[in-house]
Order: structure tokens, then sequence, then C-alpha cells
């Protein structure tokens, strides 16, 4: 392991995703993805009481499901990285606390799922464990109300405003097995480029993504055509064009690579999602459910993958302040 | 395009991007809903008269009705869904009033009876009380010098 450029860690003996498990909910099993989750529920509830229940069970089952697909006794599981979006990151914490494993919780908004899996491979790398547990969720209706209003409150949303989604993605890494591996990964800087609309996150997030893509390829040598893939977070359809044609305005070109998790989960024009989908199950799910399978199969070999956060409260937003963002990438080969 | 440096740049340049909401759809649609409200508490109010009740009692049950549709449908999570597709139509007619009470109430159930339900029943309606009752009070010590 070492740190070529600026501020990416290059792997010598790169840390390997053995597998990931993917749970979403009911808006999520009607969109375009649904055949690819291992589970989709029909109820947002999921049999719980409050919908901060009904996440944490969400993260409990998708781990539980990851570590059962794994074949890996989960007492051989050294650390778990996990995060989310609600405060103190309690679906997290709530769901896995009688998971018996080591727990780190990690928060970097929408970006928490690549983060877990930056610092779990460093983790491998380094030998400080044999096997790491990353996982992360979200849900709308939480999401909602946390962030915004109450889900029966009659308002209209603008159409730059994002879906939280709902949902949870898990994916468990090792030092030995079969499976892709993660070659690179590039931390991202926190970039704020002034945006205060808290209904346009994806506008928010572009330039966080704009800066770590960037910095990979000038830190690694490599050019966008050396991936067959680049796949941001949860950019939605405006932070994907804007991300296009600001990376083509620095001379490269990923217009026919590139695409954005939140853009693939809805179909804009039959689930009124507006811009697509957000929140960290976004890259999580659609990462663990699909590009996973796209990369054990092979038919993408390399894969650049991009969370996006956007770092704020509601707080910080009634106050007036600017969005920062920020994206992690990871390199991802097989 | 030439690379973006400036914050104010970037800003200008994801106002372009950023599409704007349908307003003339939003106001006609606005306009119809509000208009169908406003219509349903007038049929109230000239059936109370037709029955006998008097000007003053007959607004009080216009306004009973229509807190008492909007919060019903609130809870069968139908008024949002209206509210969606009419705006302030339905929201600055009294039924958007009973809705923003009725919707935080269900909400923050789950926190319980007193800091859940009571507390937080006036997260939404709070500043139209607060500015409204405000408002009225002001207006009414003004009024009071000139009449």
């Amino acid at each position: 392991m070492k740190k070529v450029g600026k501020q990416t860690i290059s792997f010598d003996a790169p840390p390997i995703i053995l597998e990931t498990a993917s749970i979403v909910g009911p808006k999520e099993s009607e969109g375009p993805m649904a055949k690819y989750f291992d589970q989709c529920l029909t109820d947002e509830f999921w049999g719980e009481k409050t919908w901060e229940k009904a996440e944490s069970k969400i993260i409990k089952e998708t781990v539980n499901t990851v570590i059962s697909k794994s074949g890996i006794p989960s007492k051989d599981i050294d650390f778990c990285f996990a995060g989310d979006l609600l405060n103190q990151c309690i679906s997290s914490s709530f769901g896995l606390r009688a998971l018996n494993i080591p727990f780190f919780g990690v928060f970097g908004a929408c970006s928490t799922f690549v983060e877990s899996m930056c610092l779990g491979s460093v983790f491998i790398e380094s030998g400080a464990a044999k096997y790491v547990l990353c996982a992360t969720s979200s849900h709308f209706c939480s999401a909602e109300k946390q962030f915004r209003f109450p889900l029966e409150l009659g308002n209209q949303r603008p159409p730059t405003s994002q879906w939280t989604v709902t949902g949870s993605g898990a994916s468990i890494l090792g030092h030995v097995g079969e499976g892709p591996y993660i070659t690179h990964i590039t931390p991202g800087k926190i970039v704020d480029m002034g945006i205060k609309d808290a209904n346009n996150m994806g506008a928010a997030m572009a330039p966080a993504a704009l800066d770590t893509i960037i910095q990979h390829f000038e830190d690694t040598g490599r050019k966008p055509s050396y991936y067959d893939a680049i796949i941001s977070g949860d950019l939605g359809h405006i932070g994907k064009d804007i991300l296009n044609e600001m990376m083509q305005s620095k001379g490269y070109n990923i217009k026919s690579l590139y695409n954005d998790c939140g853009v693939l989960m809805f179909d804009k024009n039959k689930q009124d999602t507006h811009s697509g989908g957000s929140g960290c199950a976004c890259i999580g799910t659609i990462f663990s459910g699909y590009f996973f399978k796209e990369l054990k199969e092979k038919r993408i070999r390399r894969l650049l993958l991009v969370a996006t956060g956007a770092l704020m409260n509601s707080t910080s937003t009634q106050q007036g302040e600017s969005i920062p963002g920020i994206a992690h990438a990871i390199s991802i080969e097989i | 395009m030439k690379p973006i440096e400036t914050k104010q740049e970037y800003s200008d340049y994801v106002d372009k991007k950023s599409p704007d909401s349908p307003i003339l759809k939003n106001c006609f649609n606005a306009f119809w809903v509000g208009g169908l409200i406003c219509t349903i508490g007038q049929l109230i109010l000239e059936f109370c008269k037709y029955k006998g009740f008097d000007s003053q009692a007959s607004s009080t049950i216009v306004s009973i009705t229509l807190i008492g549709i909007s919060a019903f449908l609130t809870s069968l999570n139908i008024f949002n869904k209206i509210g969606k597709f009419a705006g302030a139509g339905s929201l600055v007619p009294i039924t958007g009033f009973a809705n923003s009470i009725v919707s935080p109430a269900i909400e923050y159930k789950s926190e319980g009876y007193v800091m859940g339900v009571g507390g937080k029943m006036f997260t939404v309606a709070g500043p139209v009380l607060v500015f409204g009752i405000s408002a009225s009070v002001i207006v009414g010590i003004i009024a009071s010098f000139i009449i």
C-alpha cells in the first residue's frame, strides 16, 4: 500500500470484494433496476412501527443476507464499517447492535458506502483485518421526516429535487478469495461551490465529484478510457449533466462511460422522482445489486465508483449555509 | 463551455441547467382547485343559511367542515396528493392550514403523545400562527386609532 500523487492510495495486494447484498423499498421495486436486488419490499414499514425501526431492520437484514451469501461465519469478520443519514447514524448502530462485530460508525452522507469501502480496504491491505463488512442504508420516509416535511403535508417538490432511496447495500471485503478487487482509492476533499438550495443536491455535489475524478486521473496517470464505466452515486439527472459538461470543460470526455446511480434507479417519466434517486442506499444498492454482478461476470472489467455526499443538515440549511459536497472514488477491477 | 472557476459563475451555470417549475400549469391547477374548495365552502354556507343559521354561525360551520374534511383526507394519505397537484390551491384555503397541523401530528406520533404529537404539531403551522396573530394585533391597534 502506498500513496500515489496527491490523494490516492494504491494497493499492492488489492482487497477483494467477496460478496454484496441489497434490499430495496417498494418504489425502487417498481423501478428499472428491481430485478437485480436480493429482496424487494412491498411495505415501507416492513412490519415495524416507525420509519427509523424499518430502516434499522433493512440494514440488519441486508447485513445478514451478505453474511449468509458469502458463507463466511460472522465471527470471522473482524470489523464493520457502517453509516446512514439519520442523526448520529442510528439506523446502522441500532440495526447492527446485535451483530457482535467491532463497529465503526461512518458518516459521509450519501458517500458513506464508498467511504466505508475505502476504510475497510485499508484495514485489509494493512493486515489489520482478514474480513471487513461495509454497509449503509437510507429510507425515503425517515429522511423526509428529518430533512424536510412530514410525508402527509400537501406540498410540491421542485423539478430539481431528488428522491431518497429506501434500501440498504452491504459488501464484505477480504484478503483472499474470488471476486473483483479494489486497486486504488481516492478519498475526496470537501468542495463547496456555494449552492444553498437543499432541493438541488446534484448541483451541490457535482463539483466534488469533478474534483475527485480529475484528481484520480492525475494521481494514477490513467485516462477516462482506462475504465469501462465511471459511476457516480446520486447526482441525479441535473448533476449528471453538470458533471459531464464540467469534465468536458476540463478536457476530459467521459460522456460515453459515465452514468449515475440516481439516474439508473428510477424511471423518471413514470415514477415522478424528478431529478432522480439519492441517499446512501442509492449507490449502495445499485453497486451491490447490479455493478457487482457485472464485474463478476466480467461484462465490466474496470469500474471507477464515485460516491457523492452533501454534508449538510436541516439546521445548516435553515441558517442559510451553503452545502459542502464530497466525493470518494474507488477503482474496482477484475 | 469554458471552465468554471468562481462560485458566482457556478451559481449562474446551475440556474441555467436547473429546470423551472411549470408555473403556468401550477397556477392553473391552483386556480381551479382553490376555486372549487371555496365554492364548496360557499355551498355549505348557503345551505346553513337556508337551514336558518345566522351568517356568523354559518361561517363557523363552513370552517369546521372544511377543516374536518381536510384532516380526514390527510389521515387517509389523500390530501398530500391533492396538495402535490394543486399547490397553493389547496394550501391557502383553511384546508391547507388543517393539513399542516394534522400531518406533523401523524408523523411525530412515534415520539409519544406529549413531546411528539403535542410538541411537534405546530412545527409547520407555527410560523403562520405567530405572524398571523401578530399581524392581526398590529392591524387591530392601528384600526382602533383610525376608527
